[in-house]
């Protein structure tokens, strides 16, 4: 079974994030980059089927500047067996509607046309909108199962089990299909020396959008179906009462919460 | 007036709270009509009508259920090109964003998810305020191309009732084979706990680590309060508590009146799951704790006297 994974690159939740002024796009030269941590776990899913059945190959697709091929590079070290990195100045500002096109095109084009599974992570911990993988399986007729917190590839099918608000549910699809996963489905591995190693002279493809067939109009912020009319930094929550327990910290905090009429 | 279609979140015509909450919103923009799939409509129908549906677009497929998200996107399309609508707001859940994406997909329109508040702006067209970046910026967006399509965070606006027709109106909408692709073949419903859902709650109490696994005093806490439970990845991934109730980035994001926290450090895929809950509180035994950065009251001490102390406390305000 040949896999596609799709990863992002994003700025490190540990460091300041924030817009840039002149077109109110996400300011990504500011902080500093990594593979979305989510995205470790569709690598590690894509990894294990493949030495599973002893047979396939993992392809990590990104769609994001020059600087994602470090998102590719761990994937690469991970060892996913080659890469696609869509890099194109036009594709700056895009939102998911825009990405998801983009991400489809190369996904048909790294597959010729026939993706047999293609997984990905359950949001991107930058947007956190968890948008991509439905606008993909929407663009690529594939069928969607998300959220996946087990994974079994069967002959010509997936069976997912997924932890929903009021159910824990089993959900089968045939193949091919588009999958998401969470956090809960695997352990990623740390990158080995030798995989850091063999990771060099793994072979990474860059396609710019007319390497795609795909319109510059069509993507970037100009074409962007929302836009950002304001941003404004919150204010820090000004610190409250921090009392220390001396036998009565208890009674403090009803009394705090009788105060605020919660009781 | 134009017509704003609200995508119902219900449990076999049981509407939930998102659903009113939505409806309301809908009546700043326009008209609300309500879409509901699957059966109960009739059962529904009171309470659309209270919060002011002047229709019900109904569709009760009875496969609907069985087939995830992609029908319901289907069938959205085809009562969009039937009327449409000024607006389409939809619970911001894991479903309803995915409903949004592929409906987006499919109209050309575009989409803003975890919307916390919606209003016509000055053009007279959908406004929305986000707050993204872990709660760090507060983000006003617009939708420039087709259809808006809105998700709505739960618990964004307080309900209110005024009343309409909600006239029930069958719609056929024929649902694609390749929609029906993905089936759930299996559904385990959830222990019943009589405690409020995590992400409609008024008042959350979440656990961490410092419970050392033992949920009791903050399930007794969370009871004096009628409050739902939560808890941290570190307290879900021990085994101490169930998936469903975890809050945070990988988890619920909530945002009710009250945030209680105990034994939780405060990590930022923690706080992304509730930094935007009204009032927040914490009980920790280390001052340090970042937690205490975002609390209004905060109090240093072990959970297992405080929240006892606390729990009989309220229970004997309460009366
Ligand atoms: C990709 C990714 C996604 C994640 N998603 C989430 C998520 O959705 N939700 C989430 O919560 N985390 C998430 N995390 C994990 C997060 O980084 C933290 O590890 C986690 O939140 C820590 O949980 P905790 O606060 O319960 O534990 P700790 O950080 O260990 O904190 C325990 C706290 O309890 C206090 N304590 C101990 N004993 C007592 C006592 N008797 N009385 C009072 N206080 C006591 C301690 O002082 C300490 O502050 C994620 C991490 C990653 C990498
Ligand atoms: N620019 C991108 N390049 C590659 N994959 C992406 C990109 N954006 C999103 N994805 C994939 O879609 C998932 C969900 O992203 P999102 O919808 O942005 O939360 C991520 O975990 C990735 O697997």
């Amino acid at each position: 079974m040949n896999i596609v994974v799709c990863v992002k690159y994003v700025p490190d939740a540990q460091s300041e994030r924030t817009f840039q002024e002149s077109d109110n796009t996400v300011d990504r030269a500011a902080a500093d980059g990594l593979l979305s941590e989510l995205d470790e776990y569709a690598v590690e899913e894509a990894l294990k089927i493949v030495e599973a059945a002893g047979e396939g190959e993992v392809t990590v697709v990104t769609v994001g500047p020059e600087a994602a091929a470090d998102a590719i590079k761990k994937a690469l070290q991970m060892g996913a067996d080659k890469a696609v990195h869509v890099q194109d100045d036009a594709i700056h500002g895009s939102d998911a509607v825009g990405t998801s096109l983009v991400l489809a095109k190369a996904v048909e084009k790294v597959t010729d046309g026939s993706p047999e599974l293609v997984l990905t992570g359950m949001s991107s911990t930058d947007g956190v909108m968890g948008v991509v993988p439905a606008m993909l399986a929407e663009r690529l007729g594939l069928p969607q199962v998300t959220y996946a917190s087990e994974l079994t590839v069967g002959d010509g099918s997936v069976t997912i089990r997924r932890d929903g608000d009021t159910a824990s549910e089993t959900i089968e699809a045939s193949l091919p299909a588009l999958v998401s996963v969470t956090d809960q489905i695997n352990e990623p591995r740390y990158p080995s020396f030798k995989g850091i190693m063999a990771a060099k002279k793994k072979p990474v493809e860059t396609w710019s959008l007319a390497d795609l067939g795909v319109d510059a109009s069509d993507v970037g912020l100009e074409a962007a179906w929302t836009s950002v009319v304001a941003f404004a930094k919150r204010p820090p929550r000004e610190q409250g009462q921090i009392v220390t327990d001396e036998g009565d910290g208890g009674t403090k905090l009803a009394e705090f919460l009788s105060a605020q009429k919660f009781l | 007036m134009a017509e704003v279609l609200v995508l119902a979140d219900h449990a076999g015509g049981r509407l939930r709270k998102a659903t009113a909450e939505l409806l309301t919103l809908a009546r700043r923009l326009g008209e609300p009509s309500a879409v509901h799939v699957g059966p109960g409509a009739e059962t529904a129908q009171k309470t659309y009508a209270k919060y002011g549906a002047h229709k019900v677009y109904v569709v009760d497929d009875a496969d609907a259920a069985s087939y995830l998200v992609a029908p319901q996107a289907e069938i959205l399309a085809a009562i969009i090109e039937k009327v449409s609508p000024a607006a389409v707001l939809i619970p911001s859940n894991a479903a309803g964003k995915e409903i949004a994406a592929r409906l987006a997909v499919k109209t050309g329109s575009g989409m803003i998810t975890d919307a916390v508040d919606v209003r016509a702006g000055d053009d007279g067209t959908p406004e929305t305020t986000q707050s993204v970046f872990a709660g760090s910026y507060t983000v006003t967006a617009k939708v420039t191309t087709g259809t808006p399509i809105i998700c709505v965070k739960p618990n964004s606006a307080s309900i209110e009732a005024a009343p309409e027709d909600a006239a029930l109106e069958p719609v056929e909408v024929s649902v694609s084979e390749a929609a029906k692709a993905a089936r759930i073949t299996d559904s385990q419903p959830k222990k019943a706990t009589g405690r409020p859902e995590l992400t409609e709650a008024a008042i959350v109490v979440s656990g961490g680590r410092g419970t050392g696994g033992d949920f009791g005093p903050v399930e007794e806490f969370a009871d004096s309060l009628g409050a739902a439970v939560g808890a941290s990845r570190a307290a879900v991934d021990a085994g101490w508590y169930p998936h469903s109730n975890q809050v945070g980035q990988t988890g619920k994001q909530v945002s009710p009146q009250l945030y209680v926290a105990a034994g939780i450090s405060g990590a930022i895929q923690h706080r992304a799951g509730m930094q935007t809950s009204k009032t927040i509180v914490a009980v920790n035994k280390d001052e340090e704790a970042p937690i205490f950065e975002l609390v209004d009251f905060g109090v240093v001490g072990d959970l297992f006297s405080v929240l006892p102390q606390a729990t009989s406390e309220v229970r004997k305000r309460k009366g």
